[in-house]
């Protein structure tokens, strides 16, 4: 590998991360925005921008919109004061927050985002790296966020995080399985006989241009797999480690500013890989419509880049949105509902599923 | 620039592992545990198994240490202050280490390796379809045993977390 | 005795979550795009505030202006957490209320003990200690929180007074009466203690 190789690389995952960051920090805006509303309420609509915010009309629907609060949201993680409390295990305290985002921001890179037509007309992936074994290496590295979560309640050295920590690893361990079962069909339609032996996500969305989406002909694993994100992502309705009414704040309930801030975008970043993957895995990534691609549109070139990063980016969030939008209507399970949903329903129903679908994908390939 | 991050990923690995036993903090020790494995898995990249190197991280950083740091949470196991080494351990140790030993020395040995030392084949964890080829032709009959051996760990689990009702 | 409510059985459907799930989410959906906003923005609008509030205590002026306290200090004695700090004055001699006597020098109200309770203007014989409609009180220091006179007085306004009380104690002392009341008829029952003195000395 060359140096500059090296120095292109870097720029796009630089590129690639403070997006994602920039994404993050709108996630969280548009969580506010959309509890807001569904709870009547209006939600953030002061802060404002001295120049921007003064335009007539413009500056006034956007500070109404909230779109300058991320900015003062990080400002204020940023000042607060950073406390960490003297009976807590400082190494750990400190490393935790850490190892909650960064595996979210390392699964970015398998992650593809769209395609461009170059000059001579190939089609180039916009992916950081396409791995043979993307989909294993996003399991493998989003489960080790897990320990962010753990050791946080660890090193916090008091109940409360400490309960949260343990629910977290055993919820973990528990939809893992369910989730990684759910997509089996998937690449088994994906890896037909007489073909190369493929995991990757690059793939998974080639595979869906022109044809079903695989959420269409395999509703079971869509919904496996998406309880199993939401619950994966510790989000509401399965937010066992966080869960305020019970854990005062779960995990990090010692947490107090950057630290904190850390955790919050770590979330979202999650979310983020989760809701790309849901896209890319069963909702057609970048393909505008079942059976349709950017290319049948007769769409080529960069402008197909641009489209079909924007129809990504589009399915994305509404994935997001869809997690906003569970978040805010359902009320939280209990633990023990959560350990039963996980082992008794999700795992044998994802077992059962795999078996149909090997049938099906049988019969349908076979020549 | 390969024997580079061989050497690298191979102390961390050593040097992790060596962690695992002298620390004396059990959620020290898992946490060395989880870079031994990173290490391996690093190495298995080396060796252009990603398939193996995936599966290394998923399987054992990703559950298996997570399973192990539940458990020392739930225990709530304290530092071990006394840290006494049983003659028996002592013996059991050494003899392990020797028929480590043993077992490096007859691999370097072997002809087999040598005379393929110029033309490594495809390893069998790189390619998925190479893998579950093998995996289910050549390997098949350790693959089942394996398979059984789990399923009786699993029953004997079960058996004993059962609580067996006396007439007492 | 407690009432035991028999719990439905859930019906299948219901079972299943997905149906119940969607049904849940149809509703916040409708909240979202289509319900109301129910909360005020705050510090612009202004929520109506009913008659009867008990906010902020402040000192009011009759209608012709008159500071209607006259420092009979009722109500510091009976603040419960001692709120108020009254220092009594006396009404100058050329002012055309001068046979009121008194009237409050200093009068302090410490917002940060006081605890809306009322008692004060219970127990103000002049009607002129008044909770009303203000609500919202904040400073930055503990000086700032204590209301002085001034700030009383601004705070309260005027309320309206249909007695004039004080004129018409004027007028009758003019007229050679008392307090401003008619003559007790009399047969009234006087006190016979000699202590007391007789409530018509004039
Ligand atoms: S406010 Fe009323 S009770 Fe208090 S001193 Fe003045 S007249 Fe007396
Ligand atoms: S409202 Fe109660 S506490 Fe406040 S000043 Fe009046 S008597 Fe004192």
């Amino acid at each position: 590998m060359e140096l500059t190789d090296i120095a292109i690389k870097s720029i796009y995952a630089i590129v690639v991360v403070s997006v994602l960051m920039g994404f993050c920090s709108y996630a969280v805006l548009a969580e506010r925005k959309i509890s807001s509303w569904i709870q009547g309420r209006v939600g953030p609509n002061r802060t404002t921008l001295p120049i921007i915010g003064s335009i007539p009309y413009v500056g006034r629907f956007l500070t109404r919109l909230g779109v300058f609060q991320p900015a003062a949201d990080g400002l204020k993680f940023l000042f607060k004061e950073d406390v960490t409390p003297a009976h807590v295990n400082k190494l750990y305290f400190t490393l935790a927050p850490v190892l909650s985002l960064v595996p979210a921001l390392t699964t970015v890179v398998v992650v593809p985002f769209g395609y461009f037509e170059n000059a001579a007309g190939e089609v180039v992936n916009l992916v950081l790296a396409d791995l043979n074994v993307a989909i294993l290496f996003l399991f493998a590295i989003s489960s080790l966020g897990v320990y962010g979560v753990v050791l946080a309640g660890w090193a916090s050295n008091s109940k409360y995080p400490f309960l949260g920590g343990i629910r977290a690893s055993a919820q973990m361990i528990s939809y893992e399985l369910a989730m990684g079962i759910s997509v089996l069909p998937v690449f088994m339609w994906l890896n037909a006989p007489g073909t190369d032996g493929t995991l990757s996500l690059v793939d998974v969305v080639n595979a869906q241009g022109g044809a079903l989406w695989n959420a269409m002909w395999m509703p079971g694993s869509f919904l496996i797999f998406v309880v199993c994100i939401f619950a994966e992502t510790n989000r509401l309705p399965f937010d066992m480690a966080e869960s305020e009414t019970e854990l005062v704040s779960g995990f990090h309930t010692e947490y107090s500013s950057f630290k904190f801030g850390l955790f919050f975008v770590g979330e979202y970043a999650h979310m983020l890989v989760g809701s790309a993957v849901v896209a890319v895995l069963f909702l057609g990534g970048w393909h505008p419509l079942p059976f349709m691609t950017w290319a049948d549109f007769g769409v080529h070139g960069w402008l197909a880049g641009v489209l079909s990063v924007g129809t990504m980016i589009g399915k994305l969030c509404g994935f997001m949105f869809f997690f906003m939008w569970i978040r805010w209507t359902l009320p939280r399970f209990r633990y023990d509902q959560v350990m039963r949903i996980g082992w008794q329903m999700l795992l044998p129903l994802s077992i059962a599923n795999l078996i149909v679908y090997t049938f099906v994908i049988y019969f349908l390939e076979r020549p | 620039m390969t024997d580079l991050f061989f050497y690298l990923f191979a102390t961390l690995t050593l040097g992790c592992a060596f962690g695992v036993v002298f620390s004396k903090n059990p959620v020290n020790a898992a946490m060395f545990l989880i870079m031994t494995f990173l290490g391996m898995a690093s190495l298995f990249v080396l060796l252009e198994a990603y398939f193996l190197a995936v599966i290394q991280i998923l399987v054992y950083a990703g559950a298996v240490v997570v399973l192990f740091l539940f458990i020392i949470m739930l225990l709530d196991v304290k530092e071990e202050n006394k840290h006494r080494v049983k003659p028996l351990t002592w013996v059991a140790s050494l003899i392990g280490f020797a028929l480590l030993i043993l077992g490096v020395v007859a691999i370097t040995s072997s002809d087999n390796i040598k005379a393929t030392s110029e033309s490594l084949p495809e390893a069998a964890g790189a390619s998925l379809k190479n893998f579950g080829y093998e995996l289910f032709t050549t390997y098949q009959l350790p693959m089942q045993v394996t398979g059984f051996l789990l399923l009786i760990a699993m029953i004997g689990v079960i058996v004993l977390s059962k609580k067996v009702k006396t007439d007492s | 005795m407690a009432i035991v409510v028999k719990r439905k059985p859930l019906t299948f459907l219901e079972k299943l979550y997905i149906p119940e799930i969607v049904r849940g989410l149809t509703v916040t959906f409708r909240r979202m795009f289509f319900g109301e906003t129910v909360t005020l923005e705050y510090p612009e609008q202004r929520p109506p505030i009913p008659a009867g509030y008990r906010g902020v205590p402040t000192l009011v002026r009759d209608p012709e202006g008159r500071e209607k306290c006259v420092s009979c200090q009722l109500c510091e004695f009976v603040c419960p957490p001692k709120a108020i700090r009254i220092t009594p004055g006396e009404i100058p001699e050329d002012s055309d209320y001068a046979h009121v006597e008194k009237a409050p020098k200093e009068f302090d109200i410490d917002m940060l003990r006081c605890i809306y309770c009322g008692m004060c203007q219970e127990v103000c014989p002049e009607e002129a200690i008044w909770l009303q409609n203000q609500y919202s009180m904040s400073g930055y220091t503990r000086a700032e929180m204590v209301n002085n006179k001034a700030k009383l007085y601004e705070l309260g306004g005027t309320l309206p007074d249909d007695h004039f009380k004080w004129n018409k104690k004027k007028e009758a002392a003019k007229n050679g009466g008392g307090h401003g009341h008619a003559m007790p008829p009399a047969d009234m029952p006087r006190s016979e203690n000699p202590e007391v003195p007789p409530v018509f000395p004039k």
